[in-house]
């Protein structure tokens, strides 16, 4: 009894000398992105149990409003997820973790690499047999994401398509549910997050992670930006951050929040 | 009936500071805490729900075949037939053999077998939903595939809640057929009716009730089943108007997009929560009203 109360002031003692190196009671907020708050919710948690006292307010509303509001000072943080365009430099961004996806086939498929164009009139039902592309004669089954997903937006913006143009057969929702439909269908095409499609395809499920415009889609290649179909997850902030968004932004880059990091399917940035 | 409630009010009564008070009181805090939890529910669907009352309507869901809520479009139709199209397809290949289950063992099996089939069914009905899913994705959907891609389907949905609901069918027609007055039985017997005409035009119309309770149990579990069904029945937002068409479920809707939905996709989704939650409430009760009546009947 004694020990447990001794390991309870103990403790409440530590808790107030961490939360007292930032003010007591502060709040701090982040909008923008919905690909990036997910994450910035996780991490936020975990920053605000280390920092009693703390609170951390995530908002949701598009890249275009994180930069809009870092920039007037509606929010601490902008939550962006792509890299900064040469207009937005009075801005300084931070990059948390990068996402990538991969374009995945079932493994027997004798097709090696797919143009833009080519997976554009695929995912549009221009093409709807793998002969037209170089493969055998059988229909090709068309695997898309779910609305709301980021890895369907990502896909969409990279290929200037609308969720609507797409002629999907078969509607997946997360990345474990892509690889399961496209190794049980010869005749499937999907994309899920190459984090997720790197792991399954080294451990011996039918797939085959297909390379854009002659870049193997690899983990190592989404971080190191080299990868299309990839971009920057990032905060942003106006001039000097306060010392309090200087402390999350510095969190959210360290290897602490890495599992956090995989856990939503991106990239860190170093890597372990 | 009224009889025994009376008898059993007046012993609470002369009861009131003893045991049975006590358990009693005890007991109606419990239940009236669950139906609270039920009401607590409707609410909060009610309330989550409520953005599209006020803001875009019911028409909104009416209008159109489209669902792009990032586009603006709730065409919810699509989803509410093939809702409907995977409940019907499940329930008309599941009752035959359910019953067709139930009579065997009940009048036909030697002891053995019909102790051996109840306990395959029990083992089916504890199956969790999702490892039906994952049977259905990695066997039935490739099988369906070779027949016609993409194999995931409205039958293999079908196929997938047929199984899923083959135990409900069985073991309350089961139920239902043992229920059956003996004296009714043997009433027919002393006819000389024979063994099938027992069975036809008196045991299943004796059970009648109890059967068709369960089938209404049974419908229910198939439209509110969400995980099997997201997983192999394709999810594309169309009306089924083929076995082999990829369809979306209602359920299926709410799983696939709540966890990234926001502002009237969310409350549309809610929406369409509260509409399932009252067609289960509806067959739920006449499903309640079946067994009431077969109560009665055997009284």
């Amino acid at each position: 009894m004694k020990i447990k109360l001794f390991l309870l002031i103990t403790g409440f003692l530590t808790v107030f000398s961490v939360s007292s190196a930032i003010a007591e009671g502060s709040k701090l907020v982040l909008t923008g992105s919905s690909t990036v708050a997910p994450l910035a919710l996780e991490i936020a948690k975990r920053f605000e149990k280390g920092n009693p006292g703390i609170r951390v307010d995530v908002q949701t509303g598009g890249s275009s409003r994180g930069i809009n509001d870092a920039r007037k000072g509606l929010a601490d943080i902008g939550m962006v997820s792509r890299a900064l365009k040469p207009e937005e430099s009075d801005l300084t961004p931070y990059t948390v973790a990068m996402d990538g996806i991969g374009i995945i086939v079932h493994k027997s498929n004798p097709v090696q690499k797919l143009s833009d164009e080519q997976i554009i009139s695929i995912y549009t039902g221009a093409v709807e047999n793998w002969k037209e592309v170089g493969g055998t004669d059988s229909p090709i089954t068309v695997v898309n994401k779910a609305e709301g997903r980021s890895t369907l937006e990502l896909f969409l913006h990279h290929f200037s398509l609308k969720n609507s143009d797409i002629k999907a057969d078969v509607v997946i929702g997360d990345n474990q549910q892509g690889i399961k439909t496209v190794s049980g269908n010869p005749g499937s095409i999907g994309y899920v997050s190459i984090g997720t499609a790197e792991y399954e395809e080294r451990h011996g499920t039918p797939i085959r992670l297909l390379p854009m415009e002659g870049v193997p889609a690899t983990v190592d290649n989404v971080r190191d930006g080299k990868f299309p179909l990839s971009r920057q997850l990032n905060l942003v902030v106006k001039g000097t951050p306060s010392p309090l968004a200087n402390a999350f932004i510095d969190f959210a880059q360290s290897k602490d929040v890495h599992d956090l990091i995989e856990a939503q399917f991106f990239v860190p940035l170093e890597s372990e | 009936m009224i009889l025994s409630k009376h008898s059993f009010l007046s012993r609470l009564k002369a009861n009131r500071h003893g045991t049975d008070g006590i358990v009693s009181a005890f007991l109606s805090v419990l239940a009236g805490l669950s139906a609270l939890l039920l009401f607590l529910v409707v609410l909060f669907l009610v309330r989550e729900s409520w953005p599209v009352f006020s803001r875009g309507g019911w028409h909104m869901f009416l209008s159109g075949q489209d669902w792009y809520p990032l586009e603006g479009k709730f065409g919810l139709v699509p989803m509410v037939f093939a809702s409907l199209a995977m409940m019907t397809g499940s329930v008309i290949l599941a009752v035959p053999f359910g019953l067709a289950g139930a009579i065997f063992v009940r009048f036909y099996a030697p002891p053995v077998l019909a102790r051996a089939y109840k306990i395959v069914m029990a083992l089916l009905a504890g199956i969790p939903s999702v490892v039906f899913g994952l049977w259905g994705l990695t066997i039935l959907v490739p099988m369906i595939a070779h027949i016609q891609p993409p194999g995931s389907s409205l039958l293999a949905a079908i196929l997938i809640l047929a199984l899923m609901i083959l135990p409900t069918v069985a073991l309350t027609s089961l139920a239902a057929l043992d229920a059956i007055p003996r004296n009714i039985l043997d009433g027919a017997q002393a006819l000389a009716m024979s063994r099938k005409g027992q069975i036809l035009f008196v045991a299943i119309p004796a059970a009648r009730a109890g059967i068709i309770g369960g089938i209404l149990l049974a419908m229910a579990r198939a439209l509110g089943e969400t995980m099997a069904v997201l997983m192999v029945a394709g999810n594309v937002v169309q009306n089924p108007d083929s076995l082999f068409a990829p369809v979306r479920a209602l359920t299926a809707n709410i799983a696939l997009e709540m966890a990234y939905a926001t502002d009237l996709h969310r409350a549309s989704l809610f929406a369409s929560g509260l509409f399932l939650t009252g067609v289960v409430f509806l067959l739920s009760w006449l499903a309640f009203q079946a067994s009431e009546r077969a109560r009665y009947r055997s009284l």
